[in-house]
Formats: C-alpha cells, structure tokens, sequence
C-alpha cells in the first residue's frame, strides 16, 4: 500500500466567503497582515503500489473535485 | 402524467413533491428509491430537496452515482421533462446534466424565507403558465444555493435563453442573481427555490403551481400512451 494526498483548493477565480470570515476572525484576535485567507481540504487515500499518478488523476476529475471551481495538486506516495 | 419522486438517501422534500404533483393537481406519482434501475412507465422524474448523501464531499456529488440516475440521465436525453430542486439542482450539476456548480451562500448561512423571483424565460415546458418577466413568490431553504459558472458558459445560458428564473434581490451570491437554469434543449430545469412549497394558499402561497401545471400541459401535448 502507499498513501496519496490530493490536496484541493478553490480556483482563484472564485470568492471564499468561508477564507473571507477566518480572516475576519484572525484580525479580531489581533493578528495583523494578514493578505488573504483561502480554504481547501486534504483528500488521503491508501492505495495499491501500483496505483499511478494518471489513475488519481482520473479519480480526481471524475469524482474528488470539481473542476469548475476547484483545482488539485496530487502528492505521490507519502509515508503513511 | 405519471411523475416519478426519486428518493435519495437524506431526501427530504419528497413528500412535498409528491403531494404537489398527486394532491394538488392531481396528476401520478410514485416514489421511486435510488437503487431502483429502470423508468419504465413515467412521463417525467422529480429530483426533490433534501441532503442526499449527507452532502458528503460535495453536496449532490455521491448522488450522481444511484442506480437510478442512469435512467434519469436516459430521461433526459430522450427530451423527456426533469426537474431538480434544491439538493435534487446540485445532484443534476454534479451528474453534469445541467452546467455550473452550487456553492455555499455568500453569507455563510442557510437562508429560509420566501423570496420573489423574475420569470426569464417563459417559452419552456416548465414556465409556458407564467407571463413573461412576471415576479413570483417561492420560498428558498438552502446553504449552497450560490451558483456560479465561468463567463464563457454563462454568455451561453443567455444567448440559449437557459436562464428561467432569477432573483429580484439576490439572496445568495449566484451569477447573474440566477435562481434556475435548463439544459439546452430546455427539457431539464433546476432551481434553488421551492415551487413544491408554494401550491396551496393555505401554505403561503400558489405561484409554484403553474410550474407544474406548465408540464401537464406540455405532457397533454406529448406523451403518448401505449
């Protein structure tokens, strides 16, 4: 088995309302300088060893994510 | 007109919509569960509100994946009438049925009022009783009800006339103050508000009733009975 992060983020494109309130959030606790906030998720999967970047792939623009307002990065192989 | 109600699991205006269709006016209806496989004998398929699935991953994402969808997506593409409201508009989305995604509200918050919306396109099998650009009174009850969609594709809703239903004041954060779109060939409509939840006077108000209305017409005109 070897462990796959997908890690999904909103396109840039498309407000964060969630991201706008964090920041809002931080700022009240007196963080300062803080540019932007933008919220994603980590999808971690356990897969066969031969599972390749091209099927993750495939899993991600048929189900994990969608396309128009989100964008992916696949992480290969991470120790579990 | 015999309506099929699908029923996902988290469904939750399924009852709502079957007693528009059957109570109301009068027409068929039967629940029809999600591992069920085949349409055979309906005229037309009712996506109701609800959390199918639990919204897991994305809400209407897992829904795509019944069994029954491949029958509402053959549905669809014989021109047969399919309506998606709520949860029922994010699962044809999700299904790739109809173009663009639903979001969480601007605002954050689930927003439960009636609102008043605009009549785009009144030349569709689900609008043909009301008047053109006429103000309707329909509750919406959602959390992810923004719809957004690239520039490219929101210039095609416009030009194909997709766009059915706007709001007057926009509750949500949608493009365009969109409230439903059809498909291009305008036999698939979803929408955020309710037009189930507005079909008796004694509930609020009737102006979601022509909406069904306007697909008995359509159905009187087109389907035929073996």
């Amino acid at each position: 088995m070897k462990k796959v992060n997908v890690y999904v983020t909103l396109r840039e494109s498309v407000l964060d309302p969630q991201g706008v309130a964090v920041k809002g959030g931080l700022e009240h606790l007196g963080f300062s300088g803080i540019e932007s906030v933008r919220i994603g998720k980590v999808i971690e999967l356990q897969v066969a060893d031969d599972t390749t970047e091209d099927m993750v792939k495939e899993m991600c623009e048929k189900l994990l994510v969608n396309t128009v307002i989100e964008n992916y990065e696949i992480e290969m192989g991470v120790l579990a | 007109m015999k309506f099929a109600v699908i029923v996902f699991p988290g469904s939750n205006c399924d009852l709502d919509m079957y007693h528009a269709v059957k109570d109301v006016l009068g027409e068929e209806a039967e629940y029809v569960f999600h591992t069920e496989t085949s349409l055979e004998g309906f005229d037309g398929a009712l996506l109701p509100g609800g959390f199918s699935y639990g919204d897991y991953l994305r809400c209407g994402s897992i829904a795509q994946f019944s069994p029954i969808m491949t029958e509402v997506k053959r549905f669809a593409e014989e021109g047969r009438p399919v309506l998606g409201v709520c949860n029922g508009f994010q699962v044809l989305v999700e299904a790739g049925l109809l173009p663009g995604v639903l979001m969480r509200n601007r605002d954050l918050k689930f927003m439960c009022k009636t609102v008043e919306l605009v009549v785009e396109n009144n030349q569709t099998m689900f609008t043909s009783d009301y008047a053109a650009q006429e103000t309707i009174r329909v509750p919406i009850a959602h959390g992810e009800g923004n719809y957004y969609c690239d520039d490219a594709t929101l210039e095609a809703l416009k030009a194909n006339g997709q766009i059915a239903f706007t709001y007057k004041e926009n509750p949500n954060g949608s493009v365009a103050n969109i409230a439903g779109i059809t498909n291009e060939t305008g036999n698939v409509l979803g929408m955020m508000p309710h037009p189930e939840r507005a079909v008796e006077a004694l509930l609020g108000g009737e102006d979601g009733k022509r909406l069904f209305t306007s697909i008995v017409k359509w159905g009187a005109r087109h389907v035929t009975y073996n």
